[in-house]
């Protein structure tokens, strides 16, 4: 990057957890920090390399991407999920559930990527061997908590996700709002 | 009493929602969860600049010059300042918190290690900020790296001109009886002796460090920062910068873990303030990984020399150790000012050695600075590390059970307070007890059954064992201090009308989940719902000053400083109570968390009918309001223990280890949270599993950092890491007012030696001894061919 193309904008719309977000962005610009300049800062960054997950968000909501690994204009028309979309405080997705149950995090920094990870197996395979949880996490560092509990967070969420079609709260508000909320909303 | 809520609680719920001792769910995970915490990088202020660092390729040069024409050229770009430009403003160097030294700020005359911080850029963005970095000109001159200590200690290159002293040795400490020790080697039935390495590894938390620094209008600053002891950054940044401290306000939000990596003041800290002083205006300064792993704390780089003497029964005589120790390019090691090498006279670990002497040497290398407390009481990872593989090496040569030695040479369970031969009083224990439940609970016999099966075959599994003691809970202040500020802390809380309230404390959890255990503690000690006391900590305007959350000090000393606030308050309660009850204060007793009259179990009232009277109707002569703060000096250190076994699988042709099963049983006293401890056991044994066998940060001789991110600092995933097996036996702390000891670090201090232990077990048919950390598949494998190769030419 010469100095002449330095602040060079275009602009880029982004559709995150079912809402647009239109922003003048440098083309270098990385997802994540797109995401996290809308204000949703569940998406965090924890190195330079792709290494940890700590970014992870799904993509048209079952593909799990290292958002620090993909510029923010490759994410137009694509449906973003984040931390954000898959529950909220009183409203928790089973996932999250299961985290707080089972003790699946301790300085929460790379839960939100865990959880979107999480999500995006249980997707694909709704009832996996623990081994199948390790290996579909291994993309995903966690310092704290050495994962055997986030493996337990894990399949009891799926367990829960397998057991539960969703309350009648979901189905109500799934119908007024064309939002499947149960399983996080952008589908 | 109200105590009909116990929604957030997992476990039994028997003794309802105020106790310690209950799995309680944590309170502040639902943030966590739903993207709702509050981490640095998460503030954004209007204004806000960002700043990105200019850093050092080389590990050793003079700057003939560093040209910022071309970086301030760039749009958007406000300033660049340089190590010469801080001189000028009598900032060019930040007191370490070791106090026996100094750190550059940003590099002035010459830079001392690879990435060392040379120039900050501030700017509009990061973009531009990190363009116009790529444009700040330094014309170095190379000069030859030094990159060990043993390199260092000739002073045929002295490193560090700036001071008095023309020698790259730091210092030299000393403890114990060295004549004594050396004449109990010399008649010791039995000897062995090993160099054993603690690499130089990094905490490397997920969350990199960085801070927002802003001047207010009033000219106040607001100091937001990846800080694991916002309390003494407030007093080191007046020290630094002349700002009365008053006029400063440290605010360390939720934090991505530390470690140890968040407790030293970095240069970039500085820096950002200083751009915030000039430019007016919000600065933000986020570390890449590369930065974090490069110039940010690391931790350990011991050499130890090991010295056991026995008599043939096996009974310990005498330990010597020798360390040389690299420091870096500044010593800027965490240590307690009168501890050097910190808590390393922990040596003589759960032993009862007659006599013992340890001396230090630490040097200046060009390398990154640090000696951090990575997940451990300073320096007692590396402590116990050399004794417990001591221990086993010297089981090796005696052809005796490691578990047999280490039952023989225990400090028995009734000599506590036990007075070591360096110098601490153990507080209590119980270590036979503790290895013998560990070895019930693995099945100790049959593995042992199992391995000579296997060795029958030529299979290699080995079985190490681990029975380490910590000394945590910095500490008493007759011995312990920071800068000078002793190492008590503190706790202010306060009752609310209802019966709710808030907890204060001058600790700052990194993920440890203090506003769970606080809560519990407060609510065990007054009765009221762990779920509506709110624990807030790391904002140095509300919270009451305290040393921080490192060394596993939280639980000892703050947790201590809780309980005992509580109690202030509780007989502040009591006397309210008497007037509730029309009793004397005398004739009152506090009695399943209610206030009774004594001989009277019917005439009770609860703390939540006291805290209400206390706004409402306190009483004549009684002060209004429920609340207390108090600092709380520990009069020791908490010793806890445990006893860890590994059981591991060598294959011997390509190097390869696997962790069958790993049990952790920990004794760390009283125990607030079982869920949380054993989340803390599982995290530490994590760490210490990747510093026996993946994480190092080693250089090349040129000084090149070799791990500079996480594609080569490797840290472990979901799966390699083992499944943990854990267990416990408490022995209260005798001192600490609720018996606790901490546990946060144990997992990390106790467990590499097992690892290591458990494959030099492996490996003990082709007579290998030892083998430094990490054991990679490389070095195993190197291992078991220069051991075959030996057999096969003998």
């Amino acid at each position: 990057m010469t100095t002449a193309e330095t602040g060079a904008k275009t602009t880029v719309t982004l559709t995150i957890n079912g809402q647009t977000h239109t922003q003048s962005i440098e083309p270098r610009t990385l997802l994540a920090y797109a995401i996290r300049d809308t204000g949703l800062k569940g998406t965090h960054v924890g190195c330079d390399s792709s290494s940890c997950g700590c970014c992870v968000v799904l993509l048209d909501g079952d593909t799990p991407v290292k958002s620090c690994t993909m510029f923010a204009v490759q994410a137009e028309g694509r449906a973003i999920t984040t931390v954000e979309g898959l529950g909220a405080p009183g409203n928790l997705h089973p996932l999250q559930q299961a985290f707080w149950d089972q003790h699946g995090l301790q300085c929460g920094y790379c839960t939100p990527g865990m959880l979107m990870t999480a999500k995006a197996m249980l997707e694909h395979n709704p009832d996996p061997t623990d081994q199948e949880v390790r290996e579909f996490l291994g993309g995903n560092l966690c310092r704290c908590t050495g994962y055997n509990n986030i493996v337990k967070a894990v399949q009891q969420a799926a367990r829960v996700m397998r057991e539960d079609q969703g309350s009648p709260l979901d189905a109500l508000t799934a119908a007024a709002t064309g939002q499947d909320t149960a399983t996080g909303g952008a589908q | 009493m109200s105590t009909d809520t116990n929604s957030s609680g997992n476990g039994s719920g028997e003794k309802q929602c105020y106790s310690v001792g209950r799995s309680m769910k944590r309170k502040e995970d639902p943030r966590f969860l739903t993207g709702n915490g509050n981490y640095v990088d998460d503030i954004r202020l209007p204004g806000m600049l960002s700043m990105v660092i200019v850093h050092s390729p080389y590990p050793h040069a003079r700057i003939r010059s560093i040209d910022k024409t071309a970086a301030l050229a760039v749009p958007g770009v406000k300033a660049v300042i340089t190590g010469e430009d801080l001189v000028a403003a009598n900032l060019g160097w930040l007191p370490t918190f070791h106090g026996f030294d100094k750190q550059m700020v940003l590099a002035v005359g010459k830079v001392l290690f690879q990435h060392q911080e040379v120039a900050a850029v501030f700017a509009d963005t990061r973009e531009a900020a990190l363009d116009a970095a790529e444009l700040v000109e330094v014309d170095y001159d190379p000069l030859d790296p030094v990159t060990t200590p043993f390199d260092a200690m000739k002073d045929e290159v002295i490193l560090r001109d700036d001071r008095d002293h023309k020698t790259n040795h730091i210092y030299h400490w000393e403890s114990g009886d060295r004549s004594g020790t050396d004449a109990a080697l010399d008649g010791a039935e039995i000897t062995v002796n090993e160099r054993v390495y603690a690499p130089r590894c990094h905490p490397a938390p997920l969350e990199p460090c960085g801070c927002v620094a802003q001047f207010d209008a009033m000219g106040r600053l607001h100091f937001h920062v990846t800080s694991q002891a916002p309390h003494v950054y407030r007093t080191a940044i007046s020290l630094v910068t002349g700002i009365p401290e008053d006029k400063i306000r440290v605010i360390a939000p939720d934090i991505g873990g530390g470690f140890g990596n968040k407790v030293p003041v970095y240069p970039g800290y500085v820096c950002a303030i200083v751009g915030a002083l000039i430019l007016k205006t919000p600065v933000k300064w986020i570390e890449t990984r590369t930065e974090n792993l490069t110039t940010t704390g690391f931790a350990r780089d011991y050499h130890m020399d090991v010295t056991i003497g026995a008599n043939k029964d096996g009974t310990v005589t005498a330990l010597k150790v020798r360390t040389v120790a690299d420091h870096g390019a500044f010593d800027a090691a965490a240590d307690p000012t009168q501890y050097p090498a910190g808590m390393f006279g922990i040596v003589t670990g759960s032993y009862d050695f007659p006599v013992a002497f340890t001396e230090l040497d630490a040097y200046f290398t060009n390398k990154a600075p640090g000696g951090v407390a990575y997940r451990c009481s300073f320096r007692v990872t590396e402590a116990s590390y050399a004794i417990e593989r001591g221990m086993d090496i010297l089981a090796r040569k005696l052809d005796m059970d490691p578990a047999d030695l280490r039952r023989k040479n225990f400090v028995h369970k009734d000599a506590f307070p036990y007075q070591s031969a360096l110098g601490f009083t153990y507080d209590s224990g119980d270590y036979a007890g503790t290895l013998d439940k560990a070895l019930t609970q693995i099945g100790y016999a049959e593995l042992r059954k199992e391995q000579a099966e296997k060795r029958a075959r030529g299979e290699y599994m080995g079985i190490g064992i681990s029975t380490f003691t910590e000394v945590v809970g910095a500490g008493p202040s007759k011995h312990f201090d920071i800068l000078g500020i002793k190492m008590f802390d503190s706790a202010e809380i306060r009752i609310h009308p209802t019966g709710t309230g808030i907890v204060r404390a001058g600790t700052k959890s990194q993920g440890q989940g203090h506003e769970t255990t606080w809560a519990q503690i407060v609510s065990e000690e007054l009765g009221l719902d762990a779920e509506n006391i709110l624990v807030e900590e790391g904002d140095t305007d509300t919270a009451p000053y305290g040393l921080g959350t490192y060394a596993s000090r939280s639980t000892p000393v703050a947790g201590a400083a809780i309980a005992l606030a509580a109690r202030r308050v509780r007989e502040k309660a009591k006397k309210v109570a008497a007037h509730l009850l029309e009793a004397s204060p005398d004739d009152i007793e506090w009695t399943d968390h209610t206030f009774q009259v004594m001989g009277a179990p019917d005439r009770s009232v609860t703390m939540k009918d006291v805290a209400f009277a206390a706004y409402t109707n306190p009483g004549d002569g009684n002060e209004p309001g429920l609340e207390a703060s108090l600092y709380y000096d520990p009069p020791n250190m908490t010793f806890p223990h445990g006893a860890y076994i590994a059981v591991v699988d060598v294959d011997a042709d390509t190097g390869e280890v696997k962790v069958r099963r790993f049990l952790a049983v920990d004794d760390c006293g009283t125990v607030i949270n079982p869920m949380i401890v054993e989340g803390q056991v599982h995290g530490g044994l994590t760490e210490g599993f990747a510093i026996a066998f993946m994480q190092e940060i080693p250089y090349d001789e040129q000084g090149n950092n070799l791990a500079p991110n996480f594609m080569e600092y490797l840290i472990p995933t979901a799966v390699e890491s083992p499944v943990w097996e854990t267990g416990s036996t408490v022995t209260p702390s005798p001192h600490h007012p609720i018996g606790a000891k901490g546990v946060g670090e144990s997992p990390n201090v106790g467990s590499p030696a097992a690892f290591v232990n458990a494959v030099m077990d492996a490996l003990a048919p082709l007579g290998v001894t030892h083998i430094d950390m990490p054991l990679t598949r490389e070095k195993v494998w190197r291992a078991v061919r220069d051991a075959r190769g030996a057999a096969a030419s003998d």
